[in-house]
Protein backbone atom coordinates (compact mmCIF):
# COMPACT_ATOMS: atom_id res chain seq x y z
CA UNK A 1 0.00 0.00 0.00
CA UNK A 2 2.97 2.35 1.16
CA UNK A 3 4.70 1.59 -1.97
CA UNK A 4 1.55 2.62 -4.18
CA UNK A 5 1.30 5.62 -2.45
CA UNK A 6 4.33 6.89 -3.10
CA UNK A 7 4.61 6.11 -6.52
CA UNK A 8 1.04 7.96 -7.35
CA UNK A 9 2.90 10.93 -5.38
CA UNK A 10 5.47 11.13 -7.58
CA UNK A 11 3.54 10.59 -10.53
CA UNK A 12 0.84 13.77 -8.85
CA UNK A 13 4.36 15.53 -8.37
CA UNK A 14 5.55 15.27 -11.25
CA UNK A 15 1.91 16.83 -13.09
CA UNK A 16 2.07 19.47 -10.90
CA UNK A 17 5.82 20.44 -11.78
CA UNK A 18 5.16 20.00 -15.50
CA UNK A 19 2.19 22.57 -15.14
CA UNK A 20 4.55 24.81 -13.15
CA UNK A 21 7.00 25.01 -15.92
CA UNK A 22 4.57 25.57 -18.21
CA UNK A 23 3.55 29.11 -16.17
CA UNK A 24 6.85 29.21 -15.76
CA UNK A 25 7.70 29.48 -19.95
CA UNK A 26 4.90 31.02 -20.46
CA UNK A 27 4.54 33.80 -18.63
CA UNK A 28 3.13 36.56 -19.30
CA UNK A 29 3.99 38.66 -16.67
CA UNK A 30 7.03 38.57 -14.78
CA UNK A 31 5.55 38.55 -11.77
CA UNK A 32 3.26 35.24 -13.06
CA UNK A 33 7.04 34.05 -13.42
CA UNK A 34 8.46 34.18 -10.18
CA UNK A 35 5.46 32.59 -8.86
CA UNK A 36 6.02 29.69 -11.15
CA UNK A 37 9.39 29.38 -9.72
CA UNK A 38 8.16 29.60 -5.85
CA UNK A 39 5.89 27.07 -6.62
CA UNK A 40 8.25 24.86 -8.68
CA UNK A 41 10.39 24.49 -5.33
CA UNK A 42 7.65 23.91 -3.10
CA UNK A 43 6.71 21.28 -4.94
CA UNK A 44 10.45 20.45 -5.51
CA UNK A 45 10.38 20.23 -1.87
CA UNK A 46 7.61 17.66 -1.55
CA UNK A 47 9.69 15.55 -3.87
CA UNK A 48 13.11 15.57 -2.06
CA UNK A 49 10.33 14.80 1.45
CA UNK A 50 8.61 12.01 -0.78
CA UNK A 51 12.27 10.44 -2.10
CA UNK A 52 13.37 10.33 0.82
CA UNK A 53 10.67 8.10 2.64
CA UNK A 54 10.82 5.55 -0.28
CA UNK A 55 14.77 5.47 0.64
CA UNK A 56 14.04 5.44 4.04
CA UNK A 57 16.69 7.73 4.83
CA UNK A 58 16.13 10.86 7.06
CA UNK A 59 19.48 12.40 5.07
CA UNK A 60 17.04 14.21 2.27
CA UNK A 61 15.69 16.15 4.83
CA UNK A 62 18.26 18.73 5.07
CA UNK A 63 18.15 19.34 1.46
CA UNK A 64 14.68 20.31 1.47
CA UNK A 65 15.37 22.34 4.77
CA UNK A 66 18.19 24.32 2.58
CA UNK A 67 15.79 24.97 -0.51
CA UNK A 68 13.12 26.04 1.78
CA UNK A 69 15.36 28.98 3.13
CA UNK A 70 16.79 29.78 -0.53
CA UNK A 71 13.53 29.54 -1.96
CA UNK A 72 12.00 32.03 0.23
CA UNK A 73 14.89 34.32 0.28
CA UNK A 74 15.34 34.22 -3.25
CA UNK A 75 11.45 35.08 -3.97
CA UNK A 76 11.92 37.82 -1.51
CA UNK A 77 14.73 39.32 -3.45
CA UNK A 78 13.33 39.35 -6.79
CA UNK A 79 10.38 40.73 -5.99
CA UNK A 80 12.50 43.34 -3.83
CA UNK A 81 13.75 43.76 -7.33
CA UNK A 82 10.99 44.75 -8.92
CA UNK A 83 9.81 46.74 -6.55
CA UNK A 84 12.31 49.42 -5.42
CA UNK A 85 15.00 47.89 -8.34
CA UNK A 86 17.64 47.59 -6.09
CA UNK A 87 18.39 44.44 -3.84
CA UNK A 88 20.36 45.66 -1.42
CA UNK A 89 19.82 49.63 -0.52
CA UNK B 1 4.89 -1.34 11.05
CA UNK B 2 0.99 -1.83 11.33
CA UNK B 3 -1.25 -1.49 8.85
CA UNK B 4 -3.10 1.02 10.55
CA UNK B 5 0.00 3.05 10.37
CA UNK B 6 1.09 2.61 6.89
CA UNK B 7 -2.39 3.63 6.04
CA UNK B 8 -1.98 7.05 7.66
CA UNK B 9 1.05 7.43 6.08
CA UNK B 10 -0.26 6.27 2.46
CA UNK B 11 -2.96 8.84 2.96
CA UNK B 12 -1.48 11.78 3.85
CA UNK B 13 1.27 11.20 1.13
CA UNK B 14 -1.64 10.79 -1.58
CA UNK B 15 -3.44 14.08 0.52
CA UNK B 16 -0.17 15.98 0.03
CA UNK B 17 0.22 15.15 -3.30
CA UNK B 18 -3.19 15.82 -5.09
CA UNK B 19 -3.70 19.14 -3.11
CA UNK B 20 0.19 19.80 -4.43
CA UNK B 21 -0.83 19.29 -7.92
CA UNK B 22 -4.14 21.58 -7.22
CA UNK B 23 -2.56 24.67 -6.20
CA UNK B 24 -0.17 24.13 -9.59
CA UNK B 25 -3.62 23.09 -11.49
CA UNK B 26 -4.90 26.70 -10.31
CA UNK B 27 -1.72 28.72 -11.06
CA UNK B 28 -1.63 27.17 -14.90
CA UNK B 29 -5.38 28.09 -15.21
CA UNK B 30 -6.99 31.08 -13.63
CA UNK B 31 -7.04 34.00 -15.79
CA UNK B 32 -4.98 37.01 -13.90
CA UNK B 33 -1.90 36.85 -11.65
CA UNK B 34 -3.88 38.02 -8.34
CA UNK B 35 -6.58 34.79 -9.26
CA UNK B 36 -3.21 32.57 -9.49
CA UNK B 37 -1.78 33.73 -6.16
CA UNK B 38 -4.68 31.73 -4.44
CA UNK B 39 -3.55 28.23 -5.47
CA UNK B 40 -0.06 28.03 -4.67
CA UNK B 41 -0.03 29.85 -1.65
CA UNK B 42 -2.39 27.70 0.22
CA UNK B 43 -3.43 24.38 -1.70
CA UNK B 44 1.00 23.89 -2.16
CA UNK B 45 1.59 25.00 1.37
CA UNK B 46 -0.79 22.42 2.64
CA UNK B 47 0.41 19.44 0.53
CA UNK B 48 4.00 19.47 1.55
CA UNK B 49 2.82 20.30 4.95
CA UNK B 50 0.98 16.77 4.77
CA UNK B 51 3.54 15.21 2.94
CA UNK B 52 6.20 16.20 5.53
CA UNK B 53 3.43 14.74 8.04
CA UNK B 54 3.82 11.74 6.77
CA UNK B 55 7.74 11.65 6.62
CA UNK B 56 7.49 12.40 10.08
CA UNK B 57 5.03 9.33 11.00
CA UNK B 58 7.22 7.27 9.26
CA UNK B 59 10.39 8.20 10.45
CA UNK B 60 9.03 7.90 14.07
CA UNK B 61 6.97 4.54 13.43
CA UNK B 62 10.35 2.99 11.71
CA UNK B 63 13.83 4.48 13.53
CA UNK B 64 13.90 4.78 16.91
CA UNK B 65 13.00 8.15 18.94
CA UNK B 66 10.55 10.62 17.25
CA UNK B 67 11.27 12.56 14.56
CA UNK B 68 10.51 16.32 14.88
CA UNK B 69 12.59 18.10 12.24
CA UNK B 70 10.02 17.92 9.41
CA UNK B 71 7.87 19.69 11.72
CA UNK B 72 10.27 23.07 11.41
CA UNK B 73 10.42 22.59 7.29
CA UNK B 74 6.04 22.56 8.16
CA UNK B 75 6.42 25.71 10.42
CA UNK B 76 9.00 27.49 8.05
CA UNK B 77 6.57 26.79 4.92
CA UNK B 78 3.81 28.34 6.96
CA UNK B 79 5.26 31.30 8.13
CA UNK B 80 6.81 32.14 4.97
CA UNK B 81 3.95 31.39 2.17
CA UNK B 82 2.34 34.41 3.24
CA UNK B 83 4.97 36.65 3.07
CA UNK B 84 6.22 36.08 -0.31
CA UNK B 85 2.49 35.99 -1.32
CA UNK B 86 2.03 39.32 0.21
CA UNK B 87 5.44 40.91 -1.51
CA UNK B 88 4.16 39.30 -5.05
CA UNK B 89 1.25 40.69 -4.87
CA UNK B 90 2.67 44.21 -4.13
CA UNK B 91 5.09 43.81 -6.60
CA UNK B 92 2.23 43.26 -9.20
CA UNK B 93 0.34 46.10 -8.17
CA UNK B 94 3.60 48.36 -8.13
CA UNK B 95 4.08 46.72 -11.93
CA UNK B 96 0.52 47.71 -12.98
CA UNK B 97 0.61 51.09 -11.49
CA UNK B 98 3.88 51.96 -13.53
CA UNK B 99 3.24 50.45 -16.73
CA UNK B 100 -1.10 50.63 -17.15
CA UNK B 101 -2.69 48.44 -19.59
CA UNK B 102 0.65 46.07 -19.57
CA UNK B 103 0.30 45.35 -15.65
CA UNK B 104 -0.54 41.37 -14.46
CA UNK B 105 -3.59 40.73 -16.37
CA UNK B 106 -3.50 38.82 -20.01
CA UNK C 1 17.58 40.84 36.34
CA UNK C 2 15.78 38.24 34.92
CA UNK C 3 14.20 40.80 32.57
CA UNK C 4 17.75 41.53 31.82
CA UNK C 5 19.21 37.60 31.09
CA UNK C 6 15.91 37.30 29.09
CA UNK C 7 14.53 40.44 26.72
CA UNK C 8 12.00 38.42 25.23
CA UNK C 9 10.64 35.41 27.38
CA UNK C 10 8.36 33.75 24.03
CA UNK C 11 11.03 34.33 21.38
CA UNK C 12 13.30 32.73 23.67
CA UNK C 13 10.94 29.61 24.21
CA UNK C 14 10.00 29.62 20.72
CA UNK C 15 14.06 29.58 19.66
CA UNK C 16 14.86 26.59 21.92
CA UNK C 17 11.10 24.60 20.90
CA UNK C 18 12.30 25.09 17.01
CA UNK C 19 16.25 23.93 18.05
CA UNK C 20 14.21 20.99 19.49
CA UNK C 21 12.59 19.88 16.78
CA UNK C 22 15.69 20.51 14.29
CA UNK C 23 17.66 17.98 16.43
CA UNK C 24 14.88 15.63 16.96
CA UNK C 25 15.35 16.70 20.92
CA UNK C 26 18.45 14.04 20.85
CA UNK C 27 20.42 14.70 23.81
CA UNK C 28 20.68 16.63 26.94
CA UNK C 29 23.81 18.29 25.28
CA UNK C 30 21.92 19.34 22.38
CA UNK C 31 19.28 20.74 24.61
CA UNK C 32 21.73 22.39 26.86
CA UNK C 33 23.19 24.35 23.33
CA UNK C 34 19.77 24.93 22.41
CA UNK C 35 18.93 26.50 25.84
CA UNK C 36 22.50 28.53 25.68
CA UNK C 37 21.24 29.75 21.83
CA UNK C 38 18.04 30.89 23.17
CA UNK C 39 19.40 33.29 25.88
CA UNK C 40 22.00 34.52 23.71
CA UNK C 41 20.31 34.93 20.03
CA UNK C 42 17.04 37.50 21.20
CA UNK C 43 20.09 39.82 22.36
CA UNK C 44 21.58 39.87 19.41
CA UNK C 45 18.52 40.17 17.46
CA UNK C 46 17.46 43.43 19.69
CA UNK C 47 18.26 45.69 17.03
CA UNK C 48 16.40 44.46 14.26
CA UNK C 49 13.00 43.63 16.91
CA UNK C 50 12.78 46.87 19.02
CA UNK C 51 8.92 46.15 20.51
CA UNK C 52 8.45 43.63 22.53
CA UNK C 53 5.86 41.24 22.43
CA UNK C 54 2.75 41.73 24.65
CA UNK C 55 0.47 38.63 24.92
CA UNK C 56 -2.26 39.18 26.79
CA UNK C 57 -4.14 36.08 27.57
CA UNK C 58 -2.00 33.19 25.63
CA UNK C 59 -4.57 30.42 26.92
CA UNK C 60 -6.33 31.96 24.19
CA UNK C 61 -3.92 30.51 21.77
CA UNK C 62 -4.54 26.46 21.43
CA UNK C 63 -8.02 26.83 20.42
CA UNK C 64 -7.45 29.56 17.95
CA UNK C 65 -4.52 27.63 16.67
CA UNK C 66 -6.89 24.65 16.05
CA UNK C 67 -9.20 26.66 14.37
CA UNK C 68 -6.87 28.21 12.20
CA UNK C 69 -5.99 24.78 10.98
CA UNK C 70 -9.40 23.90 10.47
CA UNK C 71 -10.23 26.82 8.57
CA UNK C 72 -7.24 26.47 6.66
CA UNK C 73 -8.17 22.84 5.55
CA UNK C 74 -11.67 23.82 4.71
CA UNK C 75 -10.62 26.62 3.00
CA UNK C 76 -8.16 24.53 0.58
CA UNK C 77 -10.86 22.86 0.08
CA UNK C 78 -13.03 25.05 -1.04
CA UNK C 79 -10.22 26.91 -3.15
CA UNK C 80 -9.63 23.42 -5.26
CA UNK C 81 -13.35 23.12 -6.47
CA UNK C 82 -13.31 26.63 -7.48
CA UNK C 83 -10.36 26.12 -9.47
CA UNK C 84 -11.24 22.82 -11.39
CA UNK C 85 -15.05 24.56 -12.08
CA UNK C 86 -15.86 26.23 -14.61
CA UNK C 87 -13.63 29.43 -14.10
CA UNK C 88 -16.17 31.93 -15.11
CA UNK C 89 -18.55 31.70 -12.11
CA UNK C 90 -15.86 33.20 -10.14
CA UNK C 91 -16.16 36.78 -8.87
CA UNK C 92 -12.58 38.10 -7.75
CA UNK C 93 -12.53 40.94 -6.18
CA UNK C 94 -9.47 43.75 -4.20
CA UNK C 95 -11.27 44.04 -0.64
CA UNK C 96 -10.25 46.59 2.15
CA UNK C 97 -11.21 45.72 5.54
CA UNK C 98 -10.64 48.20 7.84
CA UNK C 99 -8.86 47.31 11.15
CA UNK C 100 -9.60 48.28 14.82
CA UNK C 101 -5.69 47.14 16.48
CA UNK C 102 -2.77 49.20 15.97
CA UNK C 103 -0.04 47.43 16.01
CA UNK C 104 2.81 45.87 13.20
CA UNK C 105 3.31 42.73 14.36
CA UNK C 106 0.13 42.11 15.26
CA UNK C 107 -1.36 43.31 11.79
CA UNK C 108 1.53 40.80 10.44
CA UNK C 109 -0.03 37.91 12.14
CA UNK C 110 -3.31 38.89 10.90
CA UNK C 111 -2.48 38.77 7.38
CA UNK C 112 -0.78 35.44 7.43
CA UNK C 113 -3.88 33.99 8.97
CA UNK C 114 -5.98 35.93 6.42
CA UNK C 115 -3.31 34.90 3.62
CA UNK C 116 -3.84 31.05 4.34
CA UNK C 117 -7.54 30.98 5.02
CA UNK C 118 -10.70 31.15 2.75
CA UNK C 119 -9.93 32.40 -0.59
CA UNK C 120 -8.14 35.48 0.50
CA UNK C 121 -4.75 36.60 -0.18
CA UNK C 122 -3.51 39.80 2.26
CA UNK C 123 -1.40 42.18 0.12
CA UNK C 124 -0.63 45.13 2.44
CA UNK C 125 -1.14 46.41 5.52
CA UNK C 126 -1.66 50.78 5.42
CA UNK C 127 -0.24 51.79 8.96
CA UNK C 128 -1.32 55.32 8.15
CA UNK C 129 -5.16 54.35 7.53
CA UNK C 130 -4.20 50.84 9.35
CA UNK C 131 -6.31 49.01 6.47
CA UNK C 132 -5.65 45.77 5.06
CA UNK C 133 -5.86 45.14 1.67
CA UNK C 134 -7.00 41.87 0.81
CA UNK C 135 -7.56 40.21 -2.50
CA UNK C 136 -10.35 37.66 -2.52
CA UNK C 137 -10.88 34.70 -5.51
CA UNK C 138 -14.70 34.69 -5.33
CA UNK C 139 -16.41 37.20 -3.16
CA UNK C 140 -19.83 38.19 -4.46
CA UNK C 141 -20.09 39.93 -1.51
CA UNK C 142 -17.66 42.07 0.02
CA UNK C 143 -19.27 43.28 3.63
CA UNK C 144 -20.00 39.07 4.74
CA UNK C 145 -15.92 38.81 3.75
CA UNK C 146 -14.74 41.61 5.73
CA UNK C 147 -17.63 41.18 9.02
CA UNK C 148 -15.98 37.13 8.82
CA UNK C 149 -12.42 38.06 9.02
CA UNK C 150 -13.27 40.87 11.96
CA UNK C 151 -15.26 38.41 13.93
CA UNK C 152 -13.36 34.97 13.73
CA UNK C 153 -9.74 36.24 12.95
CA UNK C 154 -9.17 40.19 14.02
CA UNK C 155 -11.09 39.84 17.41
CA UNK C 156 -8.81 36.93 18.69
CA UNK C 157 -5.76 38.51 17.97
CA UNK C 158 -6.17 41.34 19.55
CA UNK C 159 -7.61 39.64 22.75
CA UNK C 160 -4.22 37.53 22.55
CA UNK C 161 -1.91 40.15 21.91
CA UNK C 162 -3.87 42.51 23.73
CA UNK C 163 -4.14 45.54 21.42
Amino acid sequence: MLNFAIETGFVLIGLAMLLNLWRLLRGPDITDRILALDTLNINAIALLVLFGIRAASSAYFEAALILAAMGFVATVALCKFLLRGDIIE
Amino acid sequence: MNAMIEFIISALILLGALFALLGSIGLARLPDFFTRLHGPTKATTLGVGAMVLASSVYFTATQPGVSLHEIAVMVFLFITAPVSAGLLAKAALHRRAAAPGKGADE
Amino acid sequence: MMHRLIPRPALSLALLLLWAALTNAASLGSLLLGALLALLLPHIAAPFWPDALRIGRPGLLPGFAARIVWDMLIANWAVARRVVGPLEKLSPAFVEVPLDLRDPFAATVLGSIVSLTPGTVSIDVDRERWVLQVHALDAPDPETLIRHIKQYYEQPIREIFAC
